[in-house]
């Protein structure tokens, strides 16, 4: 008999959005069993094709079939540095899930059918963590006293800091802001990611003798000759997309118009919905808008009307976005809870103005509708706005979510750094160096804004090359 | 980050004036006029820019001057020397551009006179007559006299109520010198109104005119946008564009604007320090 996929634990709609607890819960032992007990275990398996980072699936899941849990940590880490964020950020759906002979073929996404394999890494990943499960570290004594500097704290940063430290490398990470985890902290809100996950592998790796260095900002502070002449042999640039995008519209200046990354640093690093406790504030909104169809409006719109239920507003979040719900690249997963949350879409819509009262609070926000035209670049069907089908919705907090350019403030104050014509750093694909010799990079800064794992490998593959640079200095 | 030194430059009025010395070596060493730092007082507070006044590499320290207007203002004249900031970076934002321009006026207004002193300084030494014009709301709130006066080949000063030196404002001033004399620069930092109307006035007489602005940042180095400005019709972030632009062609109504955006939150969070 065919067995129904396990779905995992979830708070009530209701109950996680009056505040930032975690909504999916991790899968009980039985859960996981069953859920593994499905795994067709292919003897072509085409799930690991579908990973960035090429985790050995049909060997993880068979591992917990047979209750052997450390051994499927050991499989996943031998590719996967941390399982635990993973399991609970990545875009499954698009990625090995979708790959998984389960799902139907020529499907966007992944099938309900389709093994939850990211349900299960998840579950490994939480295994590893409670029972201390720690990578073997492979102290090499040719790397004794050589240090590399990494640039950037964020998920392609840690994973390449890990990746040394295990090798006996010192390994310092300077970051800009005054906490570590970069995306992982500022961006991706708690109730996807608790921060007692992300510090437990921030703490990891200060155990494995990684210095974190807050406050310094490279290419401010420092630049990279002088971290050079400071001894470093080698650096990875793991600095980050960055610099928010906005739509160039009338009004986008409006106070109560922000950024994504400025309403979710706000609320995320800062801590804003603790405000008054915490000092920096965040504008609430009877009525929001998001803008955007990505993982970053989800995370917006979700953490906008917690904001709203915890200051006993009537929730009314609403996403706009220019195409409809199957282009949205978000994940399936958080579409869902964000309905299930009470957060409102409404598909086919252009903004074009957004209007301010005369203290230039938001008041309203224009929009166009839209009909869906040929594919474009993307592949993704365009949006065509429809001439005089205006139409205006009361709004007086607005979040743009539409993406993120590279920020400029280390490859502008570094002569000989090559980048390309949207700023990102140019690498050898194979060894992910730059054009300065000694200099590596990774995540978002390489080819623009990608997923968690994407920047881990990155990160992974640059580690190798900088193990082996610093070998042909020895 | 450690606070080495402390005084009260000027308190009149309710208002007051506030210099903090504090350890960072590696921004002291880096540090050029027209740029700033972003520090946090305490882990729970928030993230605020403030211009680095002077950098002392030697004792590896930077001075920063503010007025204790805000939530995070008022609760760093409330720290101590042998305190320490939470968080401290930079240094942020473009240098000034120092060259010769021949004769440069500064203006400064307010606690702005504390952004005026690294300019002043720079382009003293960078071989201009530097002619610097303070204002002040009264005599007990002009600070920095001695330091500008030493860097200055002109000096002169207005306060509001007349209590000291030309009863007036700094635009009076600069007003007769612009109608007098060239001048290759007018620099100005102070109150938005007070910009506003330096920028209106040299609009009209064609003099290139410097301000730097002071929008509410989070995390100052370009990543939310929340400092953003328009200039020339163009969304500037004040962090990493600025924060210095040209005065005439700054949406002053909007900055004053975005700049009042968490005034009642911040009224709130005050009294409940008690702090107002």
């Amino acid at each position: 008999m065919k067995k129904e996929p396990v779905d995992p634990k979830e708070l009530a709609a209701a109950q996680r959005t009056s505040g930032f607890e975690e909504v999916v819960a991790v899968y009980g032992e039985e859960q996981a069993l069953e859920e593994a007990s499905r795994c067709l275990q292919c003897k072509n398996p085409t799930c690991i094709s579908g990973c960035p980072v090429g985790i050995d699936i049909k060997k993880f899941i068979g591992e917990v079939a047979k209750k052997d849990y450390a051994a499927a940590y050991f499989t996943i880490r031998e590719k996967n540095n941390f399982p635990a964020i993973c399991g609970r950020v990545c875009p499954a759906e698009y990625q090995c899930r979708r790959s998984c002979v389960l799902t139907k073929k020529g499907s966007p996404f992944a099938s309900k059918e389709a093994i939850n394999i990211h349900f299960l890494e998840r579950f490994v990943g939480d295994y590893g963590m409670k029972n201390n499960l720690a990578a073997p570290v492979s102290n090499d004594s040719a790397f004794t006293g050589l240090k590399v500097a990494i640039v950037g704290s964020g998920p392609a940063g840690l994973c390449c800091a890990g990746e040394l430290a295990r090798c006996g490398i010192k390994v310092t990470v300077f970051e800009s802001l005054h906490n570590s985890g970069g995306v992982l902290r500022y961006g991706i809100p708690p109730f996807r990611l608790p921060r007692d996950i992300l510090d437990f592998e921030i703490n990891y790796l200060k155990k494995l003798g990684v210095e974190i260095r807050p406050n310094l900002i490279i290419g401010r502070t420092k630049t990279l000759d002088e971290l050079f002449s400071e001894g470093y042999k080698a650096i990875f640039l793991g600095l980050g997309a960055g610099i928010p995008s906005f739509m160039g519209i009338k009004g986008e200046s409006l106070c109560n118009v922000y950024s994504a990354n400025e309403f979710l640093t706000r609320v995320n690093l800062m801590s804003a919905y603790k405000f008054p406790e915490f000092q920096t504030p965040v504008s609430i909104g009877k009525h929001v808008i998001v803008i955007g169809g990505g993982n970053t409006a989800m995370d917006s719109a979700r953490v906008a009307l917690r904001l709203q239920k915890m200051n006993g507003i009537m929730p009314d979040t609403t996403v706009l976005y220019r195409r409809t719900e199957v282009e949205m690249p978000a994940r399936r997963l958080e579409i869902e809870h964000a309905k299930e949350e009470g957060i409102k879409f409404k598909f086919l819509v252009k903004p074009e103005e957004f209007i301010g009262d005369e203290n230039g609070l938001l008041k309203k926000i224009r929009c166009l509708e839209c009909k869906l035209g040929e594919p474009d670049s993307s592949g993704r069907k365009r949006p065509i706005p429809i001439e005089g089908s205006d139409f205006q919705l009361d709004c007086d907090l607005a979040v743009i979510a539409v993406g993120l350019r590279a920020n400029q403030i280390l490859t502008k104050a570094t002569s000989g750094l090559k980048v390309d014509k949207y700023a990102d750093v140019i690498v050898d694909p194979e060894t992910m160096e730059t054009s300065i010799r000694g200099v590596f990079a990774g995540g978002d800064i390489v080819g623009g804004e990608g997923t968690v794992i994407e920047a881990m490998g990155m990160a992974k593959k640059a580690a190798k090359a900088i193990i082996k640079y610093l070998r042909s200095l020895l | 980050m450690k606070i080495i030194d402390k005084a009260v430059l000027g308190e009149a009025q309710g208002i007051k004036i506030t210099k903090l010395v504090v350890l960072a070596p590696d921004i002291s060493r880096k540090a050029q006029a027209g740029q700033f730092i972003a520090l946090m007082a305490s882990e729970k507070g928030e993230r605020i820019p403030l211009t680095i006044v002077d950098a002392d590499k030697d004792n590896g320290a930077i001075t920063l001057i503010l007025q204790e207007a805000g939530l995070t203002t008022k609760l760093l004249g409330k720290m101590n020397v042998g305190d320490s900031l939470y968080a401290l970076a930079g240094p942020l934002g473009h240098p000034t551009q120092i060259i010769n321009y021949g004769r440069v006026v500064l203006v400064g207004g307010g606690v702005g006179i504390a952004e005026i002193y690294p300019i002043a300084k720079a382009l003293k030494s960078a071989g201009n007559q530097v002619t610097t014009v303070l204002g002040a709301r009264t005599k007990e709130l002009l600070i920095l006299e001695k330091e500008l006066r030493e860097v200055s080949d002109e000096f002169l000063v207005t306060t509001d109520d007349g209590s000291y030196a030309r009863k007036g404002f700094t635009t009076d001033i600069l007003t007769e010198m612009l109608e007098k004399g060239k001048y290759g620069l007018v620099y100005a930092v102070g109150p938005i109104p007070m910009m506003q109307r330096v920028a209106a006035l040299t609009k009209g007489f064609g003099v290139k005119t410097i301000v730097s602005l002071n929008p509410l940042m989070v995390d100052a180095t370009g990543m939310c946008g929340c400092c953003r400005v328009t200039v020339s019709g163009e969304v500037k972030f004040s962090c990493v564009d600025g924060p210095e632009f040209d005065a005439a062609a700054v949406d002053w109504d909007e900055l004053v604007k975005r700049n009042s955006a968490y005034l009642d939150k911040e009224k709130h969070i005050c009294r409940l320090n008690k702090l107002i």
